[in-house]
């Protein structure tokens, strides 16, 4: 079956800066990745990029099949991307944002409901507008989201921070089920030993490209490799 | 794409029944500027009756700049632009939806204002058909223009203060013919103005299928 990603020698522009310096990847179908590096690695750009949010300048990159140099589109749909913000409506109510962007990625308001149940945002905090919800309780909304949207590819950027203890085992069982009915799961985290321990695969990023496994020669070296 | 314009539409009318900026700051800034016009224009001399039009629809245009800004400004909050762009929904859809907010909510506040020239002015128009059928086509119009050029400012930094020079210079026409047809309703001479409705309309087409074909480039930019 062919991979959820494939990149080879992917090279993407944050502005006119290279985030990524020629990055080769694969992921299969079903597979939880945890995508680990320092900060500035270009973990969030690989993450945005596997969105189809960052444009790919050179290289090869499909993402579950759609080829990201010719046409990012229909990536999106399929894709879910938790990233540092929470991309809600501080005005509307938690019932209100994830069934206006689960409707508009073509999910049921069930799979709405059903979400919000699952995150614990269920009784009087689904009526609540988002501008009144605490960090904690905006990232779960946000989670919320990403699951009633049901994307085949999640790409959760640090999906632990700003979660109690109880929300983050929540999350860890969401991406396990996920996984379970197939979706591709790329998490970049700093939470290491947890991200450890729900990872079938770790992948470590650095300057802009993914460092071999130890002992194994880089398949395409980069040229303009970020510093 | 209708059924994403209408989900978007709702969404955004939520929005702003819930944060009620239209009914709180909007609205009273359009009365403030009937006020103003009435205090500058001394309404003995005549020529406060004479400009009542023109007064009309700068004051529409005034109201329509703040409510696309507001349309934009709530996608630019918590990275929604990016939201939307991942959403699946189609762009037309989403210029549609944004444009038909903007409308209903202009429409509203046109009836504020009418209700302000009125009680102000001492205005009386006999020509209602072609007042409404005028107000329709030029809020269609500045609703359309004003999504479009909304989302092309939305990316920039001075935003705020570049969307008023790029589209009032966009809107003269909608402005000039809004005002010919409501002089034409005013005087009864409801013949005289229908043409200009007809400009309006073509305005207002236009700009629409302009929007629901480029706003997809455009999102990609901002």
């Amino acid at each position: 079956m062919e991979p959820a990603v494939h990149l080879r020698a992917v090279v993407s522009l944050l502005g006119r800066f290279p985030a990524l310096a020629g990055v080769d990847l694969d992921v299969d179908r079903g597979e939880i990745v945890l995508l680990q590096g320092p900060n500035g690695a270009g973990k969030s750009t690989l993450l945005r990029t596997l969105a189809g949010l960052c444009p790919v300048v050179s290289g090869t990159a499909h993402v579950l099949g759609h080829d990201l140099r010719e046409d990012r589109r229909p990536v999106r749909r399929q894709v879910g991307l938790l990233g540092h913000a929470t991309m809600l409506y501080d005005e509307l109510t938690v019932a209100d944002n994830v069934s206006f962007w689960a409707r508009a990625a073509g999910s049921r308001s069930d799979d709405a409901e059903a979400a919000i149940d699952a995150l614990g945002l269920g009784g009087r905090l689904r009526h609540v507008t988002v501008a009144r919800l605490s960090a904690g309780q905006r990232r779960r909304a946000a989670i919320a989201v990403l699951v009633a949207r049901r994307p085949e590819l999640w790409l959760l950027d640090e999906p632990h921070a700003g979660l109690d203890a109880e929300a983050r085992d929540l999350v860890d069982d969401l991406v396990r089920s996920a996984a379970a009915a197939g979706a591709t799961v790329v998490v970049a985290s700093h939470e290491l030993e947890r991200s450890h321990a729900l990872a079938g695969r770790v992948v470590t990023i650095a300057g802009g490209v993914i460092e071999p496994p130890p002992g194994q020669p880089r398949e395409h070296e980069a040229e303009t490799r970020v510093p | 794409m209708f059924r994403d314009a209408w989900l978007v539409a709702a969404k955004d009318l939520r929005i702003e029944l819930r944060s009620r900026i239209g009914l709180n700051q909007i609205a009273p800034f359009a009365l403030l500027v009937l006020i103003l016009f009435a205090f500058a224009l001394d309404p003995d001399s005549g020529v406060l009756d004479k400009a009542t039009p023109g007064l009309f629809w700068v004051a529409v245009l005034f109201c329509g700049l703040l409510a696309i800004q507001r349309s934009f400004a709530v996608e630019a909050a918590d990275d929604n632009r990016d939201a939307l762009r991942l959403s699946g929904l189609a762009p037309g859809g989403i210029f549609l939806g944004k444009a038909l907010a903007v409308c209903l909510e202009l429409l509203a506040l046109e009836v504020v204002l009418g209700f302000g020239v009125v009680l102000l002015y001492s205005t009386h128009a006999s020509g209602w058909g072609l007042l409404v059928t005028t107000c329709l086509a030029a809020t269609a119009g500045i609703g359309a223009a004003g999504t479009l050029y909304g989302v092309l400012a939305a990316g920039l930094r001075v935003r705020e203060t570049l969307l008023p020079l790029l589209l009032l210079p966009v809107l003269a026409p909608v402005l000039i013919a809004s005002t010919r047809a409501f002089e034409a309703a005013r005087d009864g001479n409801p013949g005289q103005g229908w043409p200009w409705v007809g400009l309006l309309a073509l305005f207002a087409v236009a700009y629409t299928v302009i929007g629901a074909v480029g706003f997809g480039s455009l999102l990609e930019d901002s």
